[in-house]
């Protein structure tokens, strides 16, 4: 489904991706894994369009996204769940999922696609008024999920869903991701938790400095001896 | 000074209700520009003189009045879009004084431009509403259909805003720009919107100034300032705060200026402002530092 081959990218004056090559197939749930500062997020960020890739080949279904302008990446099927989740905290819940089905296609079926969210996730649906950011963390979260769903994505990117949230809701968003997995969805995501990662997902790689390191399904990752010294030690 | 609490206090009072109806309709289009884009259009006042002239000779060209407004309010909304295009958008990225400066630049360039192509002669459509009263009270029919109209034209606005997706990815795009392209959405493209509803805002204000005043190329000047006065007194960006300063301060004009001159009453107003500001900084809805 989405092809990276010999990805580099970074920000002015500092290369954070080297010559990274990747596959996701679709059904599939593929964890990235890795130190803070590794180029897990910029990998997100370049597969988004958010940044643009230096060099390398990237494509969806066969289709380069290199050539497409940032806001067109949505349209491949390709849904982006930001780090800290950037919802719109002062507009209400249904606004922020509204958001999330503004490409056309998306647009035609919006209440559509809004009873299937509201379904998946009906906590969402009594919040629907609530100013976004007045909700909790783990509401929040789902939220963000929701929304990425409203454009009816084929893959979505999950940045860090678990990223400074109590304990306890950090079990509940990854019983969300396993949700969306059973919905059909395929999923990429990125995490610090890894040994919570591993379980929900069945490849990973691990990147280190902007490179992969290792790569394999989540059983061979937390036997392998680079993840279990730099993660699971601690 | 002479002030009695007896009818004609009542008209001044009710008279002040009225203009801020088109005050706040004014101040709506000058935040919604700011609160989206961040940018202050220093030469509002003068988008409206444009839409003024536009109608003018549209309608003194023999078109009916209805569709000379109608051209009136395209014609500043197209300016609004060109604005954004041509000087906005180079200097986005850049300090707020520079934007500040640039649109600066379009004022006195639009004031020029007027006074070259168009005369320093007062310019009247010579359209007479007449008016009504009651108990005493007289009001123009000018005015009380200026106040209507307004509130029609922000409920309008508000319907968009919260109804419609470009409405929703215009409040959006104020509290993140960065993420709107993960939602699909082109952000300059958003930007050129907002900038033609807040250029129609100044051409819809255009019809309702061209039925009560004079046209001439520096009648920005007359009422600019105090337009910035309300949104500054609101706080900068927030459309709810710019319609109850629309109210509070065409009080102090209608009632100071029934009071004692005309003049004072627009002093009493920046008075009354100075010392609001002392007290809240932000604004009365004010949510920045």
């Amino acid at each position: 489904m989405l092809e990276l081959s010999g990805i580099s990218a970074g920000y002015a004056g500092a290369q954070t991706l080297f010559d990274l090559s990747m596959r996701v197939e679709a059904g599939e749930a593929v964890a990235v894994i890795g130190a803070n500062g590794a180029g897990k997020t910029t990998l997100l960020r370049v597969i988004s369009g958010m940044l643009p890739a230096r060099s390398g080949s990237m494509t969806m279904d066969g289709v380069s996204l290199r050539d497409s302008p940032p806001h067109r990446i949505v349209e491949t099927g390709i849904a982006h769940v930001p780090e800290s989740r950037r919802l719109f905290p002062r507009l209400s819940v249904e606004s922020n999922l509204k958001m999330g089905a503004f490409i056309p296609a998306a647009r035609a079926r919006f209440r559509e696609r809004l009873d299937y969210v509201y379904g998946l996730f009906p906590r969402l649906k009594e919040r629907r008024s609530q100013l976004a950011g007045t909700m909790s963390g783990g509401e929040q979260q789902m939220c963000a999920i929701g929304r990425a769903l409203m454009s009816g994505p084929k893959l979505v990117l999950l940045d860090e869903p678990s990223m400074g949230l109590a304990p306890v809701v950090v079990q509940q968003v990854f019983d969300l991701v396993r949700r969306i997995r059973q919905e059909g969805y395929t999923v990429l995501i990125v995490e610090q938790n890894v040994r919570q990662v591993l379980k929900v997902a069945d490849r990973g790689y691990l990147i280190e400095v902007g490179r992969i390191r290792a790569g394999g399904t989540a059983a061979e990752l937390l036997a392998s001896d680079a993840v279990r010294d730099a993660y699971m030690g601690i | 000074m002479d002030c009695q609490l007896d009818i004609f206090f009542l008209e001044a009072i009710l008279n002040g209700v009225l203009l801020a109806g088109l005050l706040a309709l004014l101040a709506l289009g000058l935040n919604l520009v700011f609160g989206v884009i961040d940018v202050v259009w220093i030469c509002y006042a003068e988008l409206v003189m444009i839409g003024m002239y536009a109608i003018f000779y549209a309608y003194t060209g023999g078109v009916p009045f209805p569709l000379a407004a109608l051209l009136g309010i395209l014609a500043v909304a197209a300016t609004g879009a060109l604005l954004h295009w041509v000087v906005i958008r180079p200097v986005l990225d850049q300090p707020p004084i520079n934007q500040l400066l640039v649109t600066g630049g379009v004022l006195f360039f639009l004031q020029a431009v007027a006074t070259m192509a168009f005369g320093i002669e007062f310019r009247s459509l010579g359209i007479r509403l007449g008016s009504t009263g009651f108990a005493d009270m007289t009001f123009a029919w000018s005015r009380i259909l200026a106040f209507v109209v307004a509130l029609a034209g922000m409920l309008a606005l508000w319907i968009f805003l919260s109804r419609t997706f470009l409405g929703t990815a215009i409040r959006a795009i104020a509290q993140d720009r960065q993420i709107m392209p993960l939602m699909g959405v082109d952000a300059s493209r958003i930007y050129l919107v907002t900038s033609a509803v807040g250029g129609g805002l100044a051409g819809l204000g255009a019809v309702l100034m061209v039925l009560q005043y004079d046209i001439y190329p520096q009648i920005g000047l007359q009422f600019g300032p105090l337009i910035f006065m309300i949104c500054v007194l609101g706080g900068l960006g927030s459309m709810a705060g710019g319609f109850v300063a629309a109210f509070l301060i065409s009080q102090f004009i209608a009632v100071g200026g029934s009071c004692m001159a005309t003049e004072w009453g627009y002093a009493v107003a920046f008075l009354f402002f100075m010392v609001a500001i002392f007290i809240r900084p932000q604004g009365l809805f004010g949510v920045r530092g």
